[in-house]
């Protein structure tokens, strides 16, 4: 087992599910990465340099997939002149964790401005990745002038609408939305009745033991709406999944890693591997952040997601490229 | 009541393109395509500015993106619709007619903006 330290957090997760202390604690560490996991109805933290103190029991499960978003080929601004160097970063480290993840998931952003040679250069860097498939959702800079035509023909074979789908993998199912189409002046990310209908029958028959995880580019839950950063009708989607025991939602957009725990629902976005954003209203806008240039690395990253068969919910571990 | 304003603004504009080109035979031939109006709309920090731009008919706006990422100008109710925007890109449309057109940027919804063209 895990010895207790100062760093590990404890709090009862059957009483509301979300201990704002715990949960405040557990964002302050998402930039240098923590692992946050469910043991026997507890949710349990522990910070990444704590990993190397566990026997190992906790790296092992059924299944491990790594989670990336926002490569932004083609952005070259001053927030990150290199994007291709951070995004060959983050292959090197998924190739480099200790258990190797059977996949990817992407969640959108592939591209900057939807030019195919963006698209080009990304999929050849993830050539070189050692999990060989790759599950994407469109982030809305994968959409740009064709409502997402070019984006259907490259990465949509066998999905539904806009690109929505599921999947099932040792027990885990797994379901790609899209919230970037149809946007509304003045509103957030938008699912739409047609995908909404599809995802209430994609879940219908399945048991309420099977784990689910839900992968969209915008966050499913309302991070800051001021910013766009929510999705209309993530409410109605989630009822759908109300009936499960784990849930797991993860998102990307944007560009910093932030955890919450709502009832049997984990929501967790992942870090850009292109430039970070500022934290929610701690600036005049969500653009692209400056930092200097020997900490952008320390604010990229990926995440790292393992399901062990008997524990509530997946660990959830971000890493940053440096 | 707003046709007549109109006119009376439509017919002044002849007049004084006009009375200016007056001196110049081969301008003034074609009075009509005296210097159009235009306007600017700046996109920076994630909003349009002004957030609202009042115009005379037949004003020409162009917006100029000046943020780090990409957006696009496109019309709540289908009048003008832009490709996207990169940074230090530009796009124009002119109002032919009177009205209020809101718009918002497909990309960031939370963006949106007006044209008041009278």
């Amino acid at each position: 087992m895990i010895e207790k330290s100062k760093d590990e957090l404890l709090y009862d997760h059957n009483k509301d599910g979300v201990d704002r202390r715990g949960f405040l604690k557990c964002m302050a560490w998402a930039g240098t990465g923590a692992l946050c996991v469910m043991q026997g109805g507890v949710l349990k933290s522990y910070s990444l340099s704590q990993m190397s103190q566990m026997d190992g029991k906790m790296g092992m499960g059924e299944l491990s997939f790594v989670q990336i978003s926002d490569s932004h080929m083609g952005f070259n601004k001053a927030a990150n002149p290199d994007v291709v160097g951070t995004l060959k970063a983050a292959v090197e480290k998924i190739n480099g964790l200790p258990i190797a993840p059977e996949f990817m998931l992407h969640t959108g952003d592939i591209s900057h401005l939807s030019k195919p040679e963006e698209f080009d250069t990304v999929d050849q860097i993830l050539k070189s990745a050692a999990p060989k498939d790759v599950f994407f959702v469109p982030g809305e800079h994968d959409l740009l002038n064709d409502d997402g035509k070019q984006y259907l023909e490259r990465y949509g074979k066998g999905t539904k609408g806009a690109g929505w789908y599921s999947f099932d993998k040792k027990g885990v199912h797994f379901i790609g939305l899209v919230n970037v189409l149809n946007l509304k002046a003045g509103g957030l990310g938008t699912l739409g009745a047609e995908q909404l209908e599809w995802l209430e029958n994609d879940v219908k028959h399945l048991q309420h033991s099977t784990p689910i995880v839900v992968f969209a580019h915008i966050p499913l839950w309302s991070v800051y709406p001021e910013w766009g950063w929510g999705t209309e009708d993530s409410a109605q989607a989630l009822g759908y999944l109300k009936k499960f025991g784990s849930v797991t939602v993860l998102n990307g957009h944007i560009h910093q890693t932030m955890q919450k725990v709502e009832g049997k629902v984990t929501f967790h976005t992942a870090a850009s591997t292109a430039f970070p954003q500022p934290q929610p209203g701690k600036a005049d806008s969500p653009g692209p952040m400056k930092v200097p240039a020997e900490q952008l690395k320390s604010l990229l990253g990926i995440t790292d997601v393992k399901y062990v068969r008997g524990q509530h919910a997946l660990s959830v571990v971000d890493s940053t490229l440096g | 009541m707003i046709r007549i304003r109109v006119w009376i603004a439509g017919l002044a504009v002849v007049m004084v393109a006009t009375a200016l080109f007056a001196g110049s035979p081969s301008v003034a031939a074609k009075p009509q395509q005296a210097t159009p109006a235009s306007a600017e709309v700046k996109i920076d920090n994630f909003s349009f500015g002004p957030g609202s731009l009042t115009v005379p008919v037949g004003t020409t706006v162009t917006w100029t993106n000046r943020d780090d990422i990409p957006h696009t100008v496109v019309s709540t109710e289908g009048a003008f619709k832009s490709k996207v925007l990169d940074t230090d890109e530009k796009f124009s449309f002119t109002f032919s007619k009177a009205g209020t057109f809101p718009y918002f940027c497909s990309i960031h919804p939370k963006m949106t903006g007006k044209v008041v063209v009278q």
